[in-house]
């Protein structure tokens, strides 16, 4: 073909490098803004809802680091959130914390949930992909029971964050830094992961178990790990939310919702990429804590959740960030061509005689490259 | 203690009997359809307001209302289908059905809520509060007479399955779609019918949890879809004969455990489900697992 020797590659590829620069530009002004966020808007009802969605967008990258990457949905991941939560609770309640020193906690949070992964993924990961998440669901409802019944996490009644005697006009901005560093962190490892030898194991799981087990992966150990980190990085941010809401209930800790709201917001802005979990609890959160505060009513923000969640699964199942990218790629991909067309089209005039134009080779050029 | 183990046992048989109809239809809507169908325990409740709606304000008896609730029920399941499950294509359609009809649940739950508020409200009429005294036990008449319809109903199904020419598109489905649509099946409208038959049950065990369940209210859907989902999966997702025993075999084990401690035995319940899993990965009567396509 005679298009691709002309400049229909070269413009291509002079096409890309300014996305990168685009794109880490505009990874530097999110960074920017979500960091001068709590120092332009000051109101306490307006940092509260930034620091719910760092926390969002940490746990829906750390979803999508394991379910994502591996295929395997998760519905289980409330439960590490759950048990950093009350890990939290129970080593400030019985050590005494408080100031400072309790983000310390953070860390010790994650360990606990990352060991609860263990022997969760050990039994949960035995089975095939759709009974995964039912048996996921089925651990989750376990662990609720669990917190309900046992008498160190205090039933019913939950347990209590020490009170921090901070001023409340800067009480949530400890908070909102952590939930932030922890979202970046997170982002910046799914980033890593994705591009590693790991995680292409991981893909190649979700693409085909059979086939990567054949060829030497140790599907199960690749898997496990995924699952482990995932859970460190929602326990830590259990422990934080937990501190940040002053009180952990069994139903709150361990609530159904987490799972789906995560879930929604990785599937809408894309499973399985980078960006699309970070886009999505970005979109969703505010959204959320928004129709609360203006709409008292629970169930009607209960009935939008899942008529959006439906809606985003039936038109849109493989959400925003792979859609609007093929979109970008194929739209570029016809500016080159048109360029490459028009290159093709002067060169022909030059040398070809004025009795043989090139309205043909400029209407069949675009399927030339795709 | 001995009296009590017996008549916990004799419970367990009737009210699992219940269980293993309302797995069915969860089982069955797997194995045609490929898909998990979390909406199961919400639409029970549903069944359960629709009793409740008839026998309160319309006076109809509860056994008489099934009449209208069954086929109330067939419906939504197929409006359910036509409208969220239809339209998912692609390899990961099991997933992305789990979760359309986990939002549906949400959806499902946040209107009952919004009609009957969150307050429990219990299905009566006589056979609920009394009871008849057989070989020395207490037992109530509703346990009697559901344990018997549900009998009744998981036989007519497999008539159903295995005596008419629609069983038998179903199960040529279940075996293999491709093949079924070969030979003609249309396999759309099988899927259709079966997705409505699998809800439609639920009107049946919707009425029995709220006459025996001691009072319900929305959020009691996810109560019942977990044990829904331990049964199925230890019946082998799929197997209708594997959630027929799952079913009655844990809630048995339910029924003798709550003797002890009422608020454990649902824990022993999942805990039985940790172990098969441990031991058997596709579930007591489930088909091996093979490499996906």
């Amino acid at each position: 073909m005679p298009v691709r020797d002309g400049g229909g590659w070269a413009s291509g590829r002079r096409g890309l490098r300014p996305a990168l620069a685009w794109r880490g530009g505009g990874i530097l002004v999110l960074l920017a803004a979500a960091a001068a966020f709590p120092l332009v808007f000051t109101n306490p009802l307006v940092t509260t809802i930034g620091v719910d969605t760092m926390i969002f967008v940490g746990a829906a990258s750390a979803w999508n680091i394991f379910s994502g990457y591996s295929g395997y949905i998760s519905l289980a991941h409330a439960v590490f959130f759950g048990c950093g939560a009350y890990t939290a609770g129970i080593a400030s309640r019985d050590w005494n914390l408080n100031g400072n020193v309790i983000f310390a906690m953070l860390p010790l949070a994650g360990l606990v949930a990352a060991g609860i992964a263990v022997p969760v993924g050990l039994i949960a990961l035995r089975v095939r992909r759709h009974t995964f998440m039912v048996v996921t669901i089925a651990i989750f409802f376990i662990f609720q029971l669990m917190a309900f019944n046992f008498s160190f996490t205090s039933g019913t009644s939950g347990i209590s964050a020490p009170f921090l005697v901070w001023d409340p006009q800067t009480f949530n901005n400890p908070f909102y830094y952590l939930a932030l560093a922890i979202a970046v962190a997170t982002a910046a490892l799914s980033w890593l992961i994705r591009r590693s030898r790991f995680g292409l194991q991981l893909r190649a799981i979700r693409d085909d178990e059979g086939r990567t087990t054949s060829l030497g992966v140790r599907t199960m150990w690749v898997k496990l790990s995924a699952l482990v980190i995932s859970a460190f990085v929602v326990g830590m941010l259990g422990a934080l939310w937990f501190y940040f809401i002053a009180q952990v209930l069994p139903a709150s800790g361990f609530d159904p919702a987490f799972d789906l709201v995560i879930v929604l917001m990785a599937f809408l802005g894309g499973l399985g990429t980078v960006a699309g979990p970070v886009l999505g609890a970005l979109i969703i959160e505010p959204a959320q804590q928004y129709f609360t505060q203006q709409f008292p009513n629970a169930y009607l923000s209960q009935i939008t959740l899942g008529a959006v969640f439906v809606a985003v699964i039936v038109l849109m199942p493989r959400g925003l960030v792979p859609t609007v990218g093929e979109k970008l790629t194929s739209w570029r991909a016809k500016r080159a061509s048109r360029a490459a067309a028009t290159v093709q089209a002067a060169g022909r005039r030059k040398t070809a005689l004025a009795a043989d134009p090139g309205p043909a080779v400029d209407a069949s050029a675009p399927e030339n490259l795709r | 203690m001995g009296r009590q183990i017996y008549e916990a046992v004799i419970d367990g048989l009737l009210v699992g009997a219940v269980y293993g109809l309302m797995a069915v239809g969860l089982t069955l809507i797997f194995g045609v359809l490929d898909i998990i169908n979390i909406a199961q325990g919400i639409l029970v409740i549903v069944g359960a307001y629709l009793s409740y709606v008839l026998s309160v304000h319309l006076h109809i008896d509860l056994f008489l209302g099934l009449f209208i609730t069954v086929p109330a029920m067939f419906l939504i399941g197929i409006a359910i289908y036509w409208a969220f499950i239809r339209p998912l294509r692609g390899a990961e359609r099991t997933s992305m059905s789990l979760l359309a009809t986990y939002a549906v649940a949400l959806i499902i739950e946040g209107v009952l809520y919004w009609v009957f508020t969150p307050g429990y409200v219990q299905l009566n009429a006589w056979y609920v509060t009394s009871s008849i005294r057989l070989f020395g036990f207490y037992l109530s008449y509703i346990y009697l007479f559901a344990g018997a319809l549900a009998v009744v109903l998981v036989l007519a199904l497999y008539a159903v399955l295995y005596r008419t020419r629609f069983g038998r598109s179903v199960r040529a489905t279940v075996q293999d779609q491709t093949a079924a649509r070969l030979v003609g099946i249309n396999v759309n409208r099988v899927a259709a019918l079966t997705f409505g038959i699998g809800v439609a049950v639920t009107a049946v065990g919707g009425m029995v949890y709220g006459a025996t369940s001691g009072g319900f209210n929305p959020n009691s859907g996810y109560d019942l879809i977990s044990r829904l989902l331990a049964i199925v999966i230890l019946g082998g997702l799929g197997s209708i004969a594997g959630a027929l025993v799952a079913s009655v075999f844990m809630i048995t084990i339910e029924s003798v455990v709550d003797i002890w401690s009422p608020s454990w035995a649902i824990v022993v319940f999942y805990a039985a489900l940790v172990v098969v899993l441990i031991v058997r990965p596709s579930g007591l009567l489930g088909r091996p697992v093979t490499r996906e396509q």
